[in-house]
């Protein structure tokens, strides 16, 4: 169970992936009544404690850490230890899940109805099933999927119970809790809850931290969390959260488990039910009525079609391997392991790689659908859109390009290319129009190139936006693809000559500049520069000398490709410095920044002079506030009960000419220091 | 010098009875008969000229050996002209010639050299087994007294040469290994011949023992007195009192009479720079740092050990064994830490896990009644369906206790009390003896093993007791992952039991073996897995060595487990008492 190295440098061509098969053609083939009550008897870990699920919150509630923190705390208040001791138990049966197979009997039998009605086929990667089925066996499995959906985890627990595997127990935001009966009901399939941020409440953290390690050590259920936190709105992955892999780690850094089998999961949606839903949330738009309702309750919902699911079960990573040489397990040596301690340095910098790398398993095993290299596509060209021909001429070039930078694409080959640009975008006809031939996405009327024609209003521009972002969230399923070789061709559009070295520069700038939008691991910069530089001048766009790097002349449409790709990033990160500089007010609290920005950016596209509309998207404008205020461009201060942010102007400006290229990353460099 | 080696061959008198590419007395073996049956022959043991009926099954289904495969050693019947290979000695003349002078005697008889060249490390033993040999000690002396080592150790200051102490011979770490690159002679100090005791003072309960003396035989001299040490090591037939000392020996009755550290009361060793010992024999002192600890565990780096006094006991009236059978190891553990909590262990208690009680229970000899073999099975019926244990889960606990009969009595109960609150159930006394004789066995069986494409060997280690389930587990899986990634066909035996519990913790023992067919150089695979295992241990808070010591084969570790001060500490000992490395092994540091 050899663990892949975070940072493999072969060519990703070569990366062998399992086939799929379609769980729900056996639906539709037979009765969902009888395979909802089905003889379910799944295999378990060999080492799991005898009457582990009954005994859990006793065991929760007994365990030496909690006593220990349930002491130190009653000494530090003063309140009686048996009155913290009742709270924590209140904490655990509010966190508890209470997993029945009769409620998962009646998931299985309404998801079976739902899913047929709303997806074409569920692809699951049978291989990764079986190896799934093993490491369950071997050691405490930890599933990791990707997040795009509220579906994500009953889709995850249906495929499971669709193979006669162990029910995973999941952790859910408390905010499902809010409905109430769904609430419930999830609990009993096996969800457990936890509240969106307890910071600095050791009683609630020792609770939370002791029931998942507890369930590990016992080894009674696979625990599935997500590790990048929350339903990702773009479709980027979205940096990982290291709170719950640092708990699922710690049993085997102590000793108290021979290993833990990561398992990065891949969920991927040809089309997302949150789609609209998404783009206004990101552009603080009130989301439409009905949908407020209730997902399953939407009958417009039941009666679209959402295309595929592919779901790619990924190799099994062992913590044991991952740790190897890199985490001295001695550290626990000297204390008893019951009392709390902050992980040591060395520990959180593997625990922050290796979600890093798990993040990057999950990217490369997403399948992409044609038509989200047409979305890449389409929003290249959207004041002009492009002719079917030349669409369907330019996808099938971009298919070969994807397809040599290692995508998992998933486009039908036997079939003719333009039939596969049609089915498409017939799917997707809420996003696109064809007019006369042309292929444009559907932003009502006129392109944003012509703002003078007849000026839009406000509400025009927003319903406008919500197409652009719906659009976009499909674009960016693929710029884990383009990320590196894109990186590498920004950098050179703006560093001041072909020098290697300056090239690098820049590339690191703008790595490091955007670290907060993509997933790129710290401390990987050389790596990703060395595979930018493999897949471009693989693909023949990229000439390299012992000092220069140039573009060739076949390479140019590539990199045109990339650079414009990155492009509305770039953009997005100089507006938001630009406001910064010449708006901002030195009372400007964290709260109002977004509500500001956005006030700034549609004056911008509504005078035309920004052509971006996926510019205002919230998402982007916090990356690259995080952007800033990792790099120290901006500070945060506390001032009664609003945290304000000061500008360091000198340094925002320098980054902003940085990165339009009119500034040399040099001096950037410096004005940081 | 033929009246030289004449008179060698007289001295050394275990040599002669004893395998010199195996464990222990030649006598005493085990085969595998014509029928398939397993015996063990000679008289020596309660186990001796026994049938084992169980155990070919056993051993050929645990290791997926077969009795078809032999692997013999290659040298057995031709050893002289293996002995004529050994490269002759560098002797260093002018130390010879004064050797002489004194009347010590000596020998360059390659048998000799070879016999005091190894220990028992597994890869020591294959190695003779294959005929190979490395770099053997020159030259073998015998002094016979104190002073005569006195002698030695000047002799060899004065014409610098490299003394190795050889004791017993039963080193698992690699500390009676030749440092290959040593190019000084090397003459094997055997303290064989310094084994009287030369007195025994009953007011206060102390003996003052010549340090060469075997486990053995100081045990029955003193019975003949009616005392006893009550230090009883697993190696004790062959064992000395001076490598007791310089490795930090622990015996498995040390619950009442507590391990070397605790028996010694005055020591005297013979160094580079003169002799060492306290100037008195008061029970304690407060004089600084004891200096009997940097004797204790110094393995022959600093000097001979040539006479201890250490503590007596009357010999105990009655003496009991006993065994318990758990529903499972977790069980027998949580028993063993209450025991230890309420410090009411017995003389000895040990604890097997699953697999060790079924080899165990592969050792049981021939019954020659229908009506034993009819009791085992109503037991068996007893344990696994009324009592509803798992027989692949349940594990077993031996017992020894000892003193005079009430309190013995007394004791028992309230142990089997304890037990039973962790659902144990006494299994009877004959359970225990077998116990605790497999451990006299257990190096015999290593042989038999090597005949069949099997290797194995023991370690063991020392933890807290809150990581002992941990560190079992772990280590056991961590053998059978290594063996696995290493291209071992089968899974491998890997087993472990506690054998000793402390107020803080308890001791661990390991075993590990495994059918080495199929692999190019299976002593290479051995090593890395014990390696792994070691690394293993020390990553679950145990400590480099309960007893065995660290010799040369647990070297690299000692820095990060003493820390740079620490070992700078021991270094400086080192550099003052043996500042041209007279004692120059290369142990420990």
């Amino acid at each position: 169970m050899a663990a892949k190295p975070p940072y493999s440098h072969r060519d990703p061509m070569l990366k062998k992936r399992d086939d799929f098969e379609d769980i729900l053609e056996e639906r539709r083939n037979s009765s969902d009544l009888r395979y909802a009550l089905k003889c379910y008897t799944p295999v378990v870990y060999k080492g799991v404690t005898p009457n582990a699920a009954s005994l859990l919150k006793t065991t929760v509630l007994q365990s030496d850490q909690l006593h220990y923190v349930v002491d130190q705390l009653s000494k530090e208040t003063g309140v009686a230890a048996d009155v913290i001791q009742e709270e924590a138990s209140a904490i655990l049966e509010e966190m508890a899940h209470r997993q029945q197979l009769s409620t998962v009997r009646f998931f299985a039998f309404t998801l079976s109805k739902a899913f047929k009605a709303l997806f074409r086929s569920i692809h699951v990667n049978e291989e990764g099933i079986q190896r799934l089925q093993q490491a369950i066996q071997e050691h405490p499995v930890v599933l990791l999927p990707s997040h795009r959906s509220y579906m994500d985890f009953l889709l995850m627990s249906y495929i499971l119970y669709t193979y006669d595997l162990v029910l995973p127990v999941i952790a859910a935001g408390m905010d499902f809790m809010g409905m109430k009966f769904v609430g419930e009901m999830l609990r009993m399939s096996g969800a457990f809850f936890i509240r969106r941020s307890f910071g600095g409440d050791k009683l609630y953290w020792t609770v939370f931290s002791e029931y998942v390690k507890t369930m590990l050590r016992n080894g009674m259920a696979p625990v599935e969390f997500f590790l990048e936190g929350t339903r990702s709105r773009t479709s980027k992955s979205l940096t990982p959260k290291l709170g719950l892999l640092n708990i699922v780690m710690d049993p085997f850094f102590k000793g108290e488990v021979f290993d833990v089998s990561l398992v990065p999961v891949s969920i991927s949606y040809e089309r997302i039910l949150e789609e609209t839903l998404y783009a206004r949330e990101l552009l603080g738009v009130p989301k439409p009525k009905e949908s407020t309702s209730g997902l399953f309750k939407a009958r417009k919902v039941l009666s679209e079609d959402y295309g595929s699911i592919h779901v790619y079960f990924g190799q099994p990573v062992s913590v044991r391997s991952l740790a190897q040489g890199k985490v001295n397990r001695c550290h626990f040596n000297l204390m008893p392991r019951h009392i709390p301690r902050r992980p040591s340095d060395e520990t959180q910098c593997f625990v922050n790689d290796s979600a890093y790398s798990l993040v990057r398993a999950q990217e490369e095993n997403m399948v992409l659908k044609p038509w989200v290299l047409l979305a890449s596509l389409l929003l290249q060209n959207q004041s002009q859109g492009l002719l079917l021909d030349e669409l369907t001429e330019q996808a099938v070039w971009l298919r070969g390009l994807s397809r040599e930078y290692g995508a998992f694409l998933n486009w039908p080959d036997h079939m003719a290319p333009s039939e596969v640009v049609s089915s498409s975008l017939s799917l997707h006809r809420d996003l696109v129009k064809i007019s006369g031939g042309r292929v444009q996405l559907a932003l009502g009327g006129q392109g944003p190139r012509q703002p003078c024609s007849s000026p839009i209003t406000e509400e025009e521009l927003m319903n406008q936006a919500v197409v652009v972002l719906s659009c976009t969230s499909y674009r960016n399923q693929a710029l884990h693809v383009f990320l590196r070789p894109a990186l590498l061709a920004s950098a050179i559009h703006i560093a001041t000559s072909a020098k290697k070295e300056e090239v690098y520069n820049s590339f690191s700038f703008l790595r490091n500049m955007l670290s907060n939008e993509f997933i790129l691991c710290p401390g990987a910069t050389l790596q990703d520069f060395e595979e930018a530089c493999y897949l471009l001048g693989k693909t023949g766009a990229l000439q390299m000398s012992q000092q220069e790097m140039q573009v060739t002349d076949s390479g140019q449409k590539t990199v045109n490709f990339l650079t414009a790709m990155l492009d509305p990033f770039l953009q997005g990160y100089q507006v938001v410095c630009r406001y910064l500089c010449e708006e901002a007010t030195e009372a400007l609290t964290e709260k109002q920044f977004i509500p500001a920005i956005r006030t700034f950016i549609v004056r911008l596209i509504l005078a035309g002079s920004l052509r971006y509309y996926e510019l205002l998207s919230s998402d982007l404008q916090k990356n690259a506030l995080a952007a800033l205020l990792r790099l120290g461009a901006i500070r945060k201060i506390k001032v009664a009960d609003n945290v304000t942010l000061k500008v360091n102007r000198l340094m925002v400006n320098s980054l902003e000419d940085t990165l339009g290229g009119k500034l040399p990353t040099q001096k950037a460099v410096a004005a940081r220091l | 010098c033929a009246e030289c080696c004449a008179a060698a061959n007289t001295q050394g008198i275990l040599q002669e009875i004893m395998k010199w590419n195996g464990w222990g007395y030649s006598d005493s073996r085990f085969l595998f008969n014509k029928k398939g049956q397993a015996e063990f022959t000679g008289k020596r043991y309660r186990l001796s000229g026994m049938i084992l009926p169980s155990l070919k099954d056993w051993f050929e289904g645990t290791f997926g050996a077969s009795l078809q495969h032999k692997s013999p050693a290659t040298v057995s019947a031709i050893y002289i002209y293996f002995f004529n290979a050994v490269q002759p000695p560098t002797l260093n003349e002018a130390f010879v010639e004064d050797l002489k002078s004194v009347g010590i005697p000596f020998s360059h008889d390659a048998e000799d050299r070879v016999f005091r060249a190894h220990g028992h490390c597994l890869h020591e033993i294959f190695a003779l087994r294959e005929g190979k040999v490395g770099r053997v000690p020159d030259l073998v002396v015998w002094p016979n007294c104190h002073n005569d080592v006195v002698k030695i150790v000047e002799l060899a200051c004065k014409h610098s040469v490299c003394l190795i102490p050889y004791g017993g011979g039963t080193s698992v770490s690699s500390a009676l290994e030749c440092p290959p690159e040593e190019t000084r002679s090397i003459v094997s100090l055997d303290t064989s011949q310094m084994n009287r005791i030369l007195w025994i003072d009953e007011k206060n309960l102390t003996a003052h023992v010549e340090a060469g003396i075997i486990g053995q035989d100081l045990e029955r001299l003193l019975n003949e007195n009616g005392y006893c040490t009550g230090h009883e090591p697993d190696s004790m037939e062959f064992s000395s009192l001076g490598g007791w000392v310089a490795t930090r020996a622990s015996g498995m009755k040390k619950n009442i009479y507590g391990n070397i550290e605790d028996l010694v009361v005055h020591i005297k060793m013979v160094t580079p720079r003169g002799v060492i010992e306290k100037s008195c024999l008061g029970p304690r002192m407060s004089t600084g740092p004891d200096i009997h600890h940097f004797i204790m565990g110094s393995e022959g780096t600093l000097g001979v050990v040539t006479e201890v006094t250490m503590k007596i006991r009357p010999m105990p009236e009655y003496q009991k064994y006993g065994s318990v059978v758990f529903p499972n190891f977790e069980q027998g553990v949580a028993c063993l830490r209450e025991v230890a909590r309420q410090r009411c262990a017995p003389a000895s208690i040990r604890l097997m896990d699953n697999e060790q009680f079924q080899f165990g229970h592969a050792l049981k000899p021939q019954v020659s009644s229908i009506f034993t073999s009819f009791l085992d099975g109503l037991k068996k019926f007893y344990i696994t369906k009324f009592k509803g244990f798992d027989p692949h889960h349940l594990c077993v606990a031996t017992l020894l206790f000892e003193g005079n009969r009430e309190k013995v009595l007394q004791h028992e109960k309230q142990v089997y009390d304890i037990a039973a609150k962790f659902g144990g159930l006494a299994a009877g006394e004959d359970n225990g003896q077998r116990g605790y004789m497999l451990t006299f066995v257990i190096a015999y069986l290593r042989d038999l093993g090597m005949d069949y494409y099997v290797i194995g060997e023991s370690f063991e280690t020392s933890v807290p007791w809150d990581r002992v389930l941990d560190i079992c587990r772990n280590v056991k899986e961590r053998i059978i992952r290594e063996c696995k990634e290493r291209g071992v066909q089968f899974p491998p035996l890997s087993t472990c039991r506690v054998t000793q519990t402390y107020d803080a913790g308890a001791c661990v023992y390991f075993y590990f073996a495994f059918n080495y067919r199929g692999l190019s150089d299976p002593v290479h695979v051995y090593e890395r897995v014990e390696h792994a295992a070691r690394e293993e241990i020390l990553a679950n808070g145990g400590s480099l060595s309960h007893h065995h010591g660290v010799g040369k084969l647990r070297k690299e570790w000692m820095r990060e487990t003493l820390s740079n001060v620490g070992m700078g500490m021991l270094k400086s000992v080192k550099d003052y008492v043996d500042p041209n490395n007279i004692f120059g092994n290369r142990n420990l540091l």
